[in-house]
């Protein structure tokens, strides 16, 4: 490897992890910021659909986060927001292509969700706040990391949901026959019960923390 | 254009909007290209795969078939083969055993449900005269209560030999099929709802009813027009 690439490699290996893990963990869109919530809610009773939405959402985030901070320069200030939601919206139309074509039993347990994601606030929030302002690469890092940290919270839901309110995960029965299912787990109902309690549980630890 | 060229504070606002402008049609046109690329890109396949998944539901609702052709209702009430590919047109879908013998027809019907319009297609045997099979095509019913009619086997039940027997001259169904509540089915033209998910399971009944007061007798007159099989491939 050329000394001088490896050098600016390691330089900024430190920084970019630290973009990701940003995102995953210490600034959670959904455990954190508490932004996003429509689709978290909505879409979380099952751990396949919570996987396939939070997946959908982390590609229209890279992408966009890509795009726009490519174009910031380029952008006038005073059309930015229209902007940003034309590139937001572009992608999800691809993503909701893109899902049509890989199962049509997918796209109709997501239903409105896909679309809904041009206005989900994680993604506007990551382009006003990080991709308008930051080079390419960190950006894309930066959309990497919030990404999998909603697909990572959307996932602790659905398998929650999933398990509790329907006896199986990802489809395939984990209890025996007898187990009767909390039906109230996959109603709206319980995707606020879940949520509140995967709340009280980020919460504990933090406050642990920053106590020690 | 001239003028505003003098005016210094003008040609800073044109400078900003002609940026503006350029800056929204170039992205919008990028946009553009995008989104057609992908629609392009995907559309045989989402075709393909909305077809496999209505041709998957007719082999579930004509139990003991190995093919299956496609109908179309003309507007003069006549049932001509067809290519399947205008869906704007009402189409039935005749299931054959291997001999080309004909075992049924299977039909779709929509209705009102609780939360969206439900589309569920059916079976019709027209040497029995009963339903023998029901799949439920696009639902956006509760999870968990609504959408029991795609899964409760006691309602499901009510699709193997449901009767739509017809009058002598074959022109209208003798006893319409009407939903009742669970625990009082005593008619073999009755469809026994669920407990928990009423709306739902009521208006199946319904849109099943309404449809085969229609399509039945239609079917029925005709049922020679469906006895060839046309040349499709065989699953």
């Amino acid at each position: 490897m050329n000394p001088e690439i490896k050098n600016i490699a390691l330089k900024d290996a430190p920084g970019s992890t630290d973009e990701f893990i940003k995102g995953l963990w210490r600034e959670n869109p959904v455990f954190v910021q508490v932004i996003g919530m429509c689709p978290t809610l909505a879409v979380s009773n099952s751990a396949k659909n919570a996987l396939a939405m939070g997946l959908a959402t982390a590609f229209v985030l890279v992408m966009s986060n890509v795009l726009i901070s490519s174009l910031r320069n380029f952008i006038p200030k005073q059309v930015r927001i229209a902007t940003y939601i034309l590139i937001i919206a572009t992608f999800v139309t691809m993503v909701d292509y893109s899902i049509q074509a890989i199962s049509v039993d997918l796209h109709k347990n997501l239903g409105a969700f896909i679309s809904l994601i041009v206005v989900n606030c994680i993604i506007l929030s990551r382009a006003e706040a990080y991709a308008s302002k930051n080079t390419v690469s960190k950006s894309a890092i930066d959309g990497l990391g919030m990404g999998f940290g909603f697909v990572f919270a959307l996932f602790c839901l659905g398998s929650v949901r999933e398990i509790l309110g329907n006896g199986s995960l990802f489809g395939f029965p984990i209890f025996p026959e007898t187990f009767q299912e909390w039906i109230v787990m996959i109603l709206p109902a319980g995707g606020f019960f879940t949520l509140a309690s995967w709340l009280l549980l980020f919460n504990y630890f933090k406050l642990k923390k920053a106590k020690s | 254009m001239s003028e505003s060229t003098t005016i210094s504070p003008g040609t800073q606002t044109n400078d900003g909007s002609k940026k503006m402008l350029i800056a929204m049609v170039g992205i919008g046109v990028v946009c553009a290209f995008l989104i057609v690329f992908s629609y392009e890109g995907t559309f045989g396949r989402i075709e393909q795969l909305k077809a496999e998944a209505l041709e998957q539901a007719v082999f579930k609702v004509l139990p003991g078939i190995t093919k299956t052709g496609i109908f179309e209702l003309t507007p003069d009430g006549k049932f001509i083969p067809s290519d399947g590919k205008d869906r704007t047109k009402t189409l039935v879908y005749a299931g054959y055993d291997d001999q080309n013998t004909l075992k049924g027809i299977a039909i779709e019907a929509s209705g009102q449900g609780y939360a969206d319009i439900l589309k569920v297609l059916y079976g019709y045997d027209p040497v029995s005269q009963t339903i023998v099979g029901f799949y439920v095509l696009e639902s956006k019913e509760t999870p968990g209560l609504g959408d029991k009619i795609e899964k409760d086997e006691n309602f499901l039940a009510n699709f193997n030999g449901l009767s739509v027997a017809l009058s002598e001259n074959f022109t209208t169904v003798i006893n319409r099929v009407v939903p009742v509540k669970f625990g009082t089915k005593e008619n073999t033209w009755e469809v026994e709802g669920i407990t928990g998910a009423t709306i739902s399971s009521r208006a199946i009944g319904n849109i099943i009813g309404e449809s085969t007061a229609t399509m039945i007798p239609l079917i029925y007159q005709q049922k020679e027009s469906f006895t060839s099989a046309p040349n499709t491939p065989t699953k």
